[in-house]
This record gives structure tokens, C-alpha cells and sequence, in this order.
């Protein structure tokens, strides 16, 4: 493929019919009201010169290259500020036209320098481009430094890790700063100075580094010449082709163009046609991509009889025959349960098909269990019961017609910017926002966005809050009942429940710490602002009532008819990228594919006549459940897919002791992880730009994950799946990706239209994907519930039993950042560390100094269960008695202090309440009595 | 640390969910969250222990393992 370039129609697209009718140069074109001219002209297929205009930002009418003249209009108006009017004929090519655009052409040459052959923007260079279409031959005012007063030595800005900003190419056409405006709405970037001395600054005269910028990219990816530049392509040049593919980061699942050299990646650059992200990135997605290339990478097969014994590289026939003796051995002393398997969120669906389909064909048992189960098992299990399916309701474009946003245990501008940045936008042009969350997060205030009510609820007490929000909504008679009669079921019920005095925000205030008054102010406005959307995280799900507080949010959307329409819903933020789809593919241990519960006789007899071999009608083991067995003896052997469980499951003391115990613990991985330094079998995993499949993102998109590279280890991870499986004596084998998810689509309702030839067709799907939804559903329950009716639940608060004691008086909530991901294992390998080089505990100026702890002083954070050390921040974000780490760095190991509490149903941790202690690190304190200590120096000594 | 049993500890933190529930509705409703989401190692575990005194479990959660005792007798 070669470099594929996205055509810019130079203005954003107008919704609407295409009603208005006129001619550009005599080709006649309809286009919807408020089009510019020049995205009509692009449309009727003629291109106008232009320097400040581009699809993704709003016109701004600077550049004046675009000029065109209109029959009956004075002048030469700007092209991308001028809209359409019925009937309108224009002129974009005339020798008027051709004189001006010459001048201006004139002008920027200038002030710009004459590298075009040794610039790293040759050959995509947007000013090149009108040089060359405007005719340009000669600047009457000379160039480069011949021209007077002019920028060419302005500094260059090599402070960003990812890329350059270099002032002396730059032609202030603005397009950077609207795109940190606009797209990422960070609102980092400006202009400083007027007319002449006018510059592209980055906050107030600091370097970008040292600026609000997040990185996202927006801006280079918006600046027409080489002034903002990956410095990727200012070391190897230009690419010379692309491949479409999938982020691997976050549940966003932006699509990319890879584009490379050969077989060397020189950017990645996001993708205007990309569903989920429409030509937005991060800078996880944007630029941190070189752990796929770190020497750390493991890329041969390794082998040991004991974890306490040195790695021995083997083949991967040794290594493959090695795994499935092992494991054979292990079942015919132990039983056929006493093995399993765990999958992951960053394998594709068909990765993780291939490990689930092992362990039930070829294991015999449902032993199989996927990283969701530690953040969004309570969203599979909540939403299953209310709606009928574990699902997102909306497409992510769907937040745009938001009227108000309730955005509970979630910090989207770190964990899912690109979905952020459309909430920001959604905000600025008025819509609503209510925070439900302990931490101040920045959407609570940050530039242009501040939300109408943060209710700022002690850890553990969400559904005490949702609960008070229903009662509201039940008792103060702001329930849709037409939409509750027609759509639900159990109201009666529940309606009698949730009236009852005791969750009124009153009764509930001593327990969540929310004012009743401002909690009751936000209900009235979820319920009656119009379109009302929740937008939810592991702030909900990781809890011991996580599937009652989803439950509970399904609850408020019913009541209040919020479901089945754009602009409203419940919609699950998911971590990782896959994490959707290693739940839809059959991953939890009670579930086949597409959540059909194991014991349902005629789902189970679809894969039993497929695959020629019984499956077991009962519950296989949850991750916790195989610690706890491993512990007791009866588990034995497991296989870890993609998924580092020692540095992120909690209660890091019972997981090594569980790991410890295995008599074969394999792992598949890029690296040797934490969960590796246990393992008998390290097997080389294949990073994202090698998979070959589909990841499926939070909003039930299917995307193609497209090879960008061979694998680097030989081999596909499906691939190995398959045959260790043939190892074990089933005859497991695919010739392709793609013929397993035509195998998915053969045995899965929700699938069954899903083929690789239809992704590539249609660039991409969001399941439901049927006959009578040929190109997938972006909302769901739009007639009726998948469940039929919509079903209210009951949802009792019961506190944690993790309560802040004399001894752990604080409690410890645990999140992510915008740099850095998950366990860290992929961006502690990039630049992204400049950023975040050690996980710190942030903590509230009044905690601090009640322990003596100064800012950036070495404490000790301990619970029940471990301690572990790390840097104090102190932060007036963090309410009194929370304090708030992350986990990415195992240095660190936040995990050792949280505990074995988890959700009721689904077991899925409780990550977000540890009670703890906090003290100055005994070396911190023995440095602090030293200073103390020492005898103050007289004047003048 | 906490050295109950895991199939008590989970069990009782499913019972808890369904105390405002009278005592048989709320045993069954547990019961029927055991069956359809625990191993059945797990299960019977849990039976076992109540067949061994049932120490720590609470009122719902024993109701529960009675009723899926008598379901695996059956």
C-alpha cells in the first residue's frame, strides 16, 4: 500500500440534507446549509488554494489564498468563510484570482527559508504544494535573509521527547493553536504578539515540555509545514507507505495510519475515517509505539523446570511440546479442572477466541478467565441483568448531542483522551457536566469546561449517591413513565424501593459526604435537561458493590427514559483496547461467546458439533477463584496470555504465593514480565503492529488490526494457541485470522455478519452485526431492550467492609495517568516516562502535615495487607483523608497494599478502597532529624 | 489479614446484597447467583462447610448452602 493520503475538503462537513444547489466553475453541486464554498468546491472535485484552512478545524479566513470571486458578490471573498447560498455560481480559477494568490504567495516565501530538498517536510509540505498550484516564480521582495526584517532564526523548540517545534518555517496560519483549541480542547497553544512579532507560543514563554501540552498531536498533526515535526521523521525521513490500523492502548481504539519506510515505522498518524477517533490521537496512541521495537523484547521461546532456575532458550517445537506434555501430566495427577488459562484485553478478539476454544476443547473444562475480571466484569454482569447484554448503549459520536453528562468514577482527559476531548467539546458549546468522584479531576475545572456539580462522594459510597439520585428522580416526580410503561419491567418494585426515606440525599449525607442539597440539584438536572448521558470507569466497577452501582446507573437512565437514543445511555469507558472483546469471545468462565451462559444446552450443543468434543455445562474458575485453588492444591497449571496478574491483580503477597505454588505457570508476552519471574514457559508474544485480527473498543466497534510488520518472534499468538492444542492431541487449526472470526461469526448472533472482508469494505462495524443490522447498531435498544423489557433492579447499598480504622485512617484509591498504561509494561518503554518516570501518591496538604510530609518526601504507604514506598505529592485535589496512587510502575507495587475485597457478584477487585496508613519513609525521616539536628550557621558563616 | 474461608467470605458478600429480601426469597436468589457463576469445586467447598458447622456464615448465605446441599443430594 502506498502512503495514503486523506483528502481535505478544507472545512468541516454541515449536517443536513445536501438541499443548497450551485456551480464551481460550471460544475453544478448540492451541498446541506452553512457548507463553505470551499468544501462545495472540493465536493463538485476542484481544489482552491489554501494555507489556513483544514476539514478538522472550523474556517478562520487568515491565509487569503483561498480567495474566489462569486457572481454578484464584491471582491474576492475567502473561500472557507464563505457559505454557500442556493444558486450561487463561483469562480475559483481566474487571472484576478491567480495575481492575488501569487502575492500572498509572495508574502509567506518571504519570511520562510528556501530548504525545500533538505527540509524534513519535503514532499509534504502544504506551503510546497501552493507554491507550486499558485505558479509562483519569483518573490519581488527577495527571500530568505535577503528579505529585511524577517523569522528565519527563530529558536527551535526540541524540548517535547516526540517532536520539534521549529519557529523559523512557521507561517502562523493559526492551525496549531485551533487544534489545541478545537480537537483537544487543552487550549495549551497561542499566539503571542501582534502583527510582525506575532508567534505560535506554548503557554506563557515556556518550552512545550514544560507547557499544559498533553502531547495528543493535534497540533502537528494540523501545522501545513515542518514547523511542528515528528522527530521520527526529522531523523529518517519521509514515509513511503501506510497500513490502517488499530491503537492498542486504551478502550478507545483510535484507528492509525502506520506509515512507514520498508519495514521501519517512522509515525503513526491518526485516521481521518477511523469511527472512534475521526482523525484524533493521544500521545499513548500518537507517538509512544517504540516498546514494539525495544531490546527488552522477548523473542525466543524460553523454558525452565523451575522458576527459581535460569531461562533456556529453546525452539518453539520444544517449547510448544514442552507446554502441552506439562500440562497433560498435570491433569492426568490432578484432574481435568486442576488447569486454565487466562486471556487479554490487548490480544485481538481472535487471539483470545483461539485460548478460550483451547481450554474448553482441548483442556475439557471452562477454566477460563480474562483480564476484564479485575475492571469490568461488574459492567458485564449489571447490564446483563437490566438491558440484556454486557454493552455500551451509544457510539462514542453519540456524546455530541448530550444535553447534560454524568460522568461517574471516571477521569477520561487521562485514561480516554480522545473520547475527552469530544466530551470537551460537547461542554464548551454548553452542555452540562456533573463529576461524581472523590479526586477533583480536571474536568471538574480546566479551560472553558466546568462542571455544574461535583459531587465529591467518600470511596465506597456510589451507590449510596445513585440510589439518593433515584430517589429523587421517583419522589420529586421526574420519572418518564411513558417510556417505563411501554419499556421496563419490575418498576413497581423498585419504585416502592428507591422511595423509601432512607435513600434520600438526606439520610444518605453522613455516609457519602455529598451536601443533600447539591445532590438533589444534580438529579433534577440529569432528569430534566434533555438528553442525559452517563459516561462511567472503574470508579464504579471497582468496588465489592460494583455490579449493584451499574445496575443502579441502568436503574436512573430507565426511570428517566434516558436509553435508545442518540445523546443519552450508559456507556462504559473500558480500559484497555480489547477489553470488549475478550468479553464478547467467550472469555469469562461462565460464558460461551457472546454471553450465552454455559449451561444453556443449545448454545453449547453449536460449538460441541463444531468442534467434536463435549463442553462442560458448569462454571469454570474466575482469576481469583485459581489463586485461591492454587493455594488449596487443586489448581496446577495455567497459561497467561498478554497479562502481567502479578504487578496488577491486587493483593500482590497472595498472587506471587498463588503463582508460586503452580506446577506450570506459562506465560505469553512481549516481555519478562513481573508474572514471568514465576513462570516455567515464556513465550514470546507479537506486539500490535505485528497482529493480524480485530480489536472490538468500548462502543462495540470492531476495528481491523492490520500486520504492519512480519512477526518478529515467527510466529502469530494464535498460532501458538493452535498448536500447543494440536500438542495436546486436538486438531486445532486455522489457515488464517480471518477464518476464525469467520468461525465467530458462524457460531455468534451478534457477530455474524463480522468477516474481515466487511471491515475492509466498511473500514469498520459496531455489533450488533446481522441480517437486520448488515452494517452493525452504533446505539442499542433503540425499539425495545436486547432482554425484551428493560429490568429495574433492587440495589441495596452495602458499605465495604474495608473502613478506615485508628491504624489506617486514610483510604488509598487507585487510578491511571495520561502517560503511562496499565501496568506500564508498553509506555515505560517509550519517552513517556519524561512524563511520568515513578508512580507518587498524591495526598491532601492537611494529611501531609499532620505526618510531617512535605512535598516530594519518601513515605510509606501501608494497609492490612503490605507496604510499599514511594513519593509524596501533595494535592488539594485529593479530598481530606483519600489519598490516590497509580500502578504502573513495579518498582512501586501499589497492588501490595490493596486486599482481597472484591464485587459481589463478579469478584472483580476492590481497587478503589484500601484503608492505609501514610508515614515519612524511616530514610526520609533520618534525613529530615539530621537537617533538624544540625546547628544553625551564624550570620556571615 | 483475613483468614476466612473464600467461598464463605463470597458467599456472605452475596447474601448481603439480598438481606432487605425475606430470608427463603433472598436464600434462593443467592443460591441461584452460586450456581450459575461458581466452579463447582467452589460449590461444594461451600457445602462442605456448612456440613462442618458453617462457622462465619451469615443467616442467608447458610440458607443458600442448605439449598444447593440438598439440590446436589438430589
Amino acid at each position: 500500500m502506498s502512503l495514503l493520503k486523506e483528502p481535505d475538503h478544507g472545512t468541516p462537513a454541515r449536517e443536513g440534507a445536501a438541499t443548497v444547489e450551485l456551480t464551481v466553475d460550471g460544475i453544478p453541486v448540492a451541498v446541506p446549509p452553512g457548507t463553505s464554498v470551499m468544501r462545495a468546491a472540493k465536493l463538485a472535485g476542484v481544489d482552491i488554494p489554501k494555507l489556513c484552512a483544514t476539514d478538522s478545524l472550523e474556517a478562520f479566513g487568515s491565509c487569503r489564498l483561498c480567495l474566489v470571486q462569486i457572481d454578484g458578490a464584491r471582491g474576492t471573498p475567502a473561500s472557507c468563510t464563505t457559505p454557500v447560498a442556493p444558486g450561487m455560481v463561483v469562480h475559483t480559477q481566474t487571472d484576478k484570482l491567480a495575481k492575488l494568490r501569487r502575492g500572498v504567495m509572495e508574502l509567506y516565501i518571504s519570511d520562510h527559508p528556501l530548504d525545500c530538498l533538505t527540509c524534513s517536510a519535503n514532499g509534504d509540505c502544504e506551503l510546497q504544494d501552493m507554491a507550486g498550484v499558485t505558479g509562483l516564480r519569483e518573490v519581488r521582495y527577495g527571500s530568505g535573509v535577503d528579505a529585511g526584517a524577517n523569522h528565519m532564526d527563530a529558536p527551535k523548540d526540541t524540548s517535547n521527547p516526540y517532536f520539534d517545534f521549529d519557529a523559523s518555517k512557521c507561517i502562523v496560519c493559526s492551525r496549531c493553536v485551533r487544534a489545541c483549541d478545537e480537537i483537544q480542547g487543552t487550549l495549551a497553544l497561542t499566539i503571542e504578539g501582534r502583527g510582525f512579532d506575532s508567534k505560535v507560543a506554548a503557554g506563557a514563554g515556556v518550552p512545550f515540555f514544560e507547557s499544559d501540552c498533553v502531547s495528543c498531536g493535534a497540533c502537528v498533526q494540523a501545522c501545513p509545514t515542518a514547523t511542528l515535526q515528528e522527530k521520527s521523521v526529522v531523523e529518517l525521513g519521509m514515509p513511503t507507505r501506510s497500513v490502517v490500523t488499530t491503537c492498542a492502548y486504551c478502550g478507545v481504539g483510535c484507528s492509525f495510519k502506520a506509515e512507514l519506510r520498508g519495514d521501519e515505522l517512522v509515525r503513526m498518524v491518526p485516521y481521518k475515517d477511523g469511527g472512534a477517533n475521526e482523525g484524533h490521537s493521544c500521545v499513548k496512541g500518537r507517538f509512544a509505539f517504540g516498546y514494539a521495537t525495544h531490546p527488552d523484547r522477548v523473542l525466543t521461546p524460553r523454558v525452565r523446570e523451575s522458576f527459581t532456575d535460569p531461562w533456556r532458550e529453546v525452539s518453539w517445537e520444544e517449547a510448544i511440546s514442552f507446554v502441552a506434555r506439562r500440562l497433560r501430566e498435570i491433569q492426568a495427577e490432578h484432574g481435568t479442572g486442576s488447569i486454565g488459562a487466562i486471556t487479554s484485553s490487548r490480544t485481538t478478539n481472535e487471539e483470545v477466541y483461539a485460548v478460550q476454544k483451547m481450554v474448553r476443547a482441548v483442556f475439557g473444562n471452562n477454566n477460563v478467565d480474562t483480564c476484564a475480571r479485575v475492571c469490568h466484569s461488574p459492567t458485564g454482569y449489571g447490564l446483563k441483568q437490566t438491558f440484556g447484554t454486557s454493552a455500551g448503549t451509544q457510539d462514542f459520536k453519540s456524546v455530541a448531542k448530550a444535553d447534560v453528562i454524568l460522568l461517574i468514577g471516571a477521569n477520561p482527559t487521562d485514561a480516554h483522551p480522545v473520547f475527552a476531548s469530544r466530551m470537551k467539546r460537547r461542554l464548551r458549546q454548553g452542555a452540562k457536566l456533573i463529576v461524581v468522584d472523590p479526586r477533583r479531576i480536571d474536568l471538574v475545572r480546566s479551560p472553558h469546561v466546568e462542571a455544574a456539580h461535583h459531587l465529591a462522594l467518600r470511596p465506597g459510597t456510589n451507590v449510596a449517591v445513585v440510589n439518593a439520585m433515584a430517589h429523587v428522580v421517583v419522589t420529586e416526580g421526574l420519572v418518564d413513565r411513558e417510556f417505563v410503561a411501554e419499556r421496563c419491567e419490575g418498576f413497581a418494585e423498585w419504585e416502592e424501593f428507591i422511595s423509601r426515606p432512607e435513600h434520600s440525599p438526606e439520610a444518605v449525607e453522613d455516609i457519602t459526604g455529598v451536601p443533600a442539597e447539591e445532590l438533589r440539584a444534580a438529579a433534577r438536572l440529569y432528569a430534566t435537561a434533555g438528553n442525559a448521558a452517563i459516561y462511567y470507569g472503574l470508579g464504579v466497577t471497582e468496588h465489592s458493590q460494583g455490579s449493584t452501582m451499574v445496575m443502579g446507573m441502568a436503574n436512573l437512565a430507565m426511570a428517566t427514559g434516558n436509553i435508545g437514543r442518540d445523546g443519552v445511555g450508559v456507556n462504559p469507558l473500558r480500559g484497555q483496547n480489547n477489553v470488549q472483546g475478550s468479553c464478547d469471545m467467550g472469555s469469562f468462565p461462565h460464558e460461551l461467546p457472546g454471553y450465552r451462559h454455559v449451561a444453556e444446552d443449545d448454545v453449547r450443543g453449536i460449538y460441541e458439533e463444531l468442534w467434536g468434543t463435549p463442553i462442560l455445562p458448569e462454571p469454570g474458575l474466575r482469576i481469583p477463584n485459581m489463586f485461591d485453588a492454587a493455594l488449596d492444591g487443586s489448581f496446577r497449571g495455567l497459561f497467561v496470555q498478554g497479562e502481567d496478574i502479578a504487578q496488577s491483580d491486587p493483593n500482590t503477597q497472595h498472587v506471587h504465593a498463588a503463582l508460586a505454588a503452580l506446577d506450570l505457570l506459562v506465560v505469553q508476552d512481549l516481555f519478562e514480565n513481573e508474572t514471568a519471574k514465576f513462570a516455567h514457559v515464556l513465550l514470546p508474544g507479537t506486539s500490535f503492529l505485528e497482529k493480524d485480527g480485530t480489536f472490538t473498543n468500548a462502543e462495540r466497534r470492531i476495528n481491523r488490526v492490520r500486520p504492519v510488520m512480519a512477526p518478529r518472534t515467527g510466529k502469530h499468538e494464535w498460532q501458538i494457541v493452535c498448536e500447543i492444542a494440536q500438542a495436546m492431541g486436538y486438531p486445532m487449526h486455522y489457515d488464517s485470522a480471518a477464518r476464525i472470526m469467520d468461525e465467530i461469526a458462524l457460531t455468534t448472533p451478534t457477530f455474524a455478519g463480522v468477516s474481515f472482508d466487511l471491515l475492509d469494505r466498511v473500514g469498520s462495524v459496531q455489533w450488533p452485526c446481522h441480517d437486520e443490522a448488515p452494517e452493525g447498531t452504533p446505539i442499542m435498544h433503540v425499539d425495545g431492550f436486547v432482554r425484551g423489557k428493560g429490568r429495574f433492579v433492587e440495589t441495596t447499598y452495602v458499605p465495604t467492609r474495608e473502613r478506615s480504622t485508628r491504624r489506617f485512617p486514610l483510604i488509598l484509591t487507585t487510578g491511571r495517568i495520561l502517560t503511562q498504561y496499565n501496568v506500564g509494561a508498553q509506555t515505560r518503554r517509550t519517552a513517556n516516562v519524561a512524563w511520568h518516570p515513578e508512580d507518587v501518591l498524591e495526598l491532601h496538604p492537611h494529611d501531609a502535615e499532620e505526618r510531617g510530609i512535605s512535598d516530594g518526601d519518601m513515605v510509606v504507604l501501608s494497609s492490612r495487607v503490605g507496604r510499599t514506598t514511594l513519593r509524596a505529592v501533595l494535592s488539594d485535589r485529593m479530598p481530606v483523608g483519600v489519598c490516590y496512587t497509580t500502578f504502573h510502575h513495579p518498582v512501586t507495587g501499589a497492588n501490595v497494599v490493596t486486599t482481597e475485597n472484591s464485587d459481589w457478584a463478579t469478584n472483580c477487585p476492590e481497587y478503589k478502597v484500601t484503608a492505609v496508613q501514610v508515614a515519612l519513609a524511616p530514610e526520609q525521616a533520618a534525613v529530615r532529624e539530621e537537617l533538624t539536628a544540625r546547628p544553625v550557621p551564624a550570620a556571615g558563616e | 489479614m483475613d483468614a476466612t474461608p473464600p467461598h464463605v467470605r463470597l458467599a456472605n458478600d452475596i447474601a448481603a446484597q439480598f438481606a432487605h429480601k425475606p430470608l427463603d426469597e433472598a436464600a434462593r436468589q443467592v443460591a441461584a447467583h452460586i450456581r450459575s457463576f461458581w466452579e463447582p469445586r467452589m460449590r461444594s467447598a461451600l457445602v462442605a462447610h456448612l456440613a462442618a458447622g458453617g462457622a462465619g456464615l451469615d443467616p442467608v448465605a447458610r440458607r443458600a448452602a442448605e439449598e444447593l446441599r440438598s439440590a446436589s443430594v438430589r
